[in-house]
């Protein structure tokens, strides 16, 4: 569904072989479907678990929901050495400031520092992260940072290929003041139907909650996920 | 906005709409809404009818380039037309959406539209046939088009449920509509519905400010 930059980038003496496939010439991405959603008392987030090149699944368990920080999380959408990287300079550069501050740093903090890098490189980088976790000051909290290195807080935010699926369904669907459990269910029907519909998502759902006491990890399982047949 | 789902044209397929057409018990409801854009920069027209009688019983609703889906609908609603006549009978929805499907097919070069085609007949009560772009015709119980379309996959997907009533069912398209209209900068306006039943046929149009808000507006 989504397109992807052309197999000239990756330039090598063997180009002229033609015993690589062509499902190996083309770059890794994360077509996905990622979301998160705020609640009194901190965020779940979730993802798919499938990583393409080209029409070749190369992973069906990824984890798509990558730590930053105790409590910071971030979930990443595009090309997946591009978000691999950026998200570990993050996690080194707020590991940093953490020490120098001797204090748990700000989800505010981790979703700026993501965004300076989007925008400096917004021409290198194909990468829509969403940044979501709980820090004491403001509870639970999700940042957007499309591609282009925009940075929004929202209440609920999707991403990735998917979602274009279940915009619908998250705009008719997400109330404000939901509980944990609530969040979670809302979170699992919508990757559900997203995997559905989007070539790019599927295998399993993978969720976490992340609250003041820490964080709880989930996986609902390709049999387990909630069914929405019309046929 | 990611950049690469905000270009419709780099798709080329489906333009400035959304359109959907859904079998209750009894009757079919087909919608749309009514912008007309250019180059999704310029609105060219806030109140247009997308959904076109081709007969008594039968509606058909257009994507993509509008001068191609005036003059195929022109064409398909002569022809049905014609063969009503020489049958002596209503024609079957089947019957029309072939006649759309057969035109899109034949020119499938010079063409850029795709039909969904709904109605009542004697034969199989509601139907709904979806003729894609490239002459392709399918039967579904429900179905939505369209550039607006994609950012309702999922909630049609989990809220439609087949046998609904009418009410259930005008709710289901209703808010189906506001949904890709609140996302999607091509399509807006009114909300157009259709209601057709063996009765007979029911245009609702529901201006903009009427249509259901949701928790961020």
């Amino acid at each position: 569904m989504a397109a992807y930059m052309s197999a000239g980038r990756s330039e090598n003496a063997f180009s002229t072989h033609d015993f690589v496939p062509e499902w190996a010439q083309e770059e890794v991405s994360t077509g996905t479907t990622i979301m998160a959603v705020e609640f009194d008392g901190g965020v779940v987030i979730g993802a798919d678990s499938r990583t393409t090149t080209g029409a070749y699944i190369a992973n069906r368990v990824t984890d798509k929901l990558t730590p930053i920080h105790d409590h910071i999380f971030c979930c990443r959408s595009g090309s997946a050495a591009d978000t691999q990287a950026v998200a570990d300079a993050v996690t080194y550069q707020l590991g940093f400031h953490s020490i120098e501050l001797d204090e748990p740093p700000l989800v505010q903090t981790a979703a700026n520092l993501f965004q300076q890098m989007c925008y400096r490189y917004r021409e290198e980088l194909m990468a829509g992260i969403i940044v979501a976790g709980w820090d004491k000051r403001r509870g639970g909290q999700v940042y957007t940072v499309p591609m282009g290195g925009m940075i929004v807080r929202q209440p609920v935010s999707v991403g990735g290929s998917g979602s274009s699926y279940i915009y619908g369904f998250m705009d008719s669907n997400y109330k404000p003041g939901m509980t944990k459990e609530e969040c979670l269910h809302f979170c699992t029907q919508a990757l559900a139907l997203a995997m559905e519909r989007d070539g790019s998502s599927g295998g399993v759902a993978r969720l976490a909650a992340i609250t003041e006491e820490g964080l709880e990890r989930r996986v609902v399982l390709g049999h387990q996920l909630p069914k929405f047949s019309n046929t | 906005m990611e950049k690469r789902f905000m270009d419709s044209q780099i798709k080329g397929v489906s333009t400035g709409t959304t359109i959907l057409a859904v079998t209750f018990n009894g009757g079919v409801i087909i919608g749309s809404d009514s912008r007309a854009s250019i180059g999704g920069y310029y609105v060219s027209s806030k109140t247009i009818n997308k959904l076109i009688q081709v007969h008594d019983r039968i509606f058909c609703c257009i994507a993509g380039s509008l001068a191609d889906a005036q003059a195929v609908t022109k064409a398909a609603k002569f022809q049905i037309s014609f063969h009503s006549i020489q049958m002596e009978s209503p024609p079957l929805v089947k019957a029309a959406a072939s006649v759309l499907k057969e035109l899109c097919y034949n020119n499938k070069e010079e063409l850029q539209a795709g039909f969904i085609t709904a109605g009542w007949d004697r034969k199989k009560g509601p139907q709904v046939y979806t003729v894609a772009l490239g002459g392709m015709l399918l039967s579904q119980p429900f179905t939505i088009g369209g550039s607006g379309s994609t950012y309702i996959y999922g909630y049609a997907d989990a809220k439609y449920k087949p046998d609904m009533s009418k009410e259930e069912c005008l709710q289901f398209a209703t808010n189906a509509l506001a949904l890709a209209m609140g996302r999607d900068n091509v399509s807006g306006g009114v909300a157009h519905l259709v209601v057709i039943t063996e009765e007979g046929v029911e245009h609702i149009v529901i201006p903009g400010d009427k249509l259901p808000k949701f928790h961020d507006e």
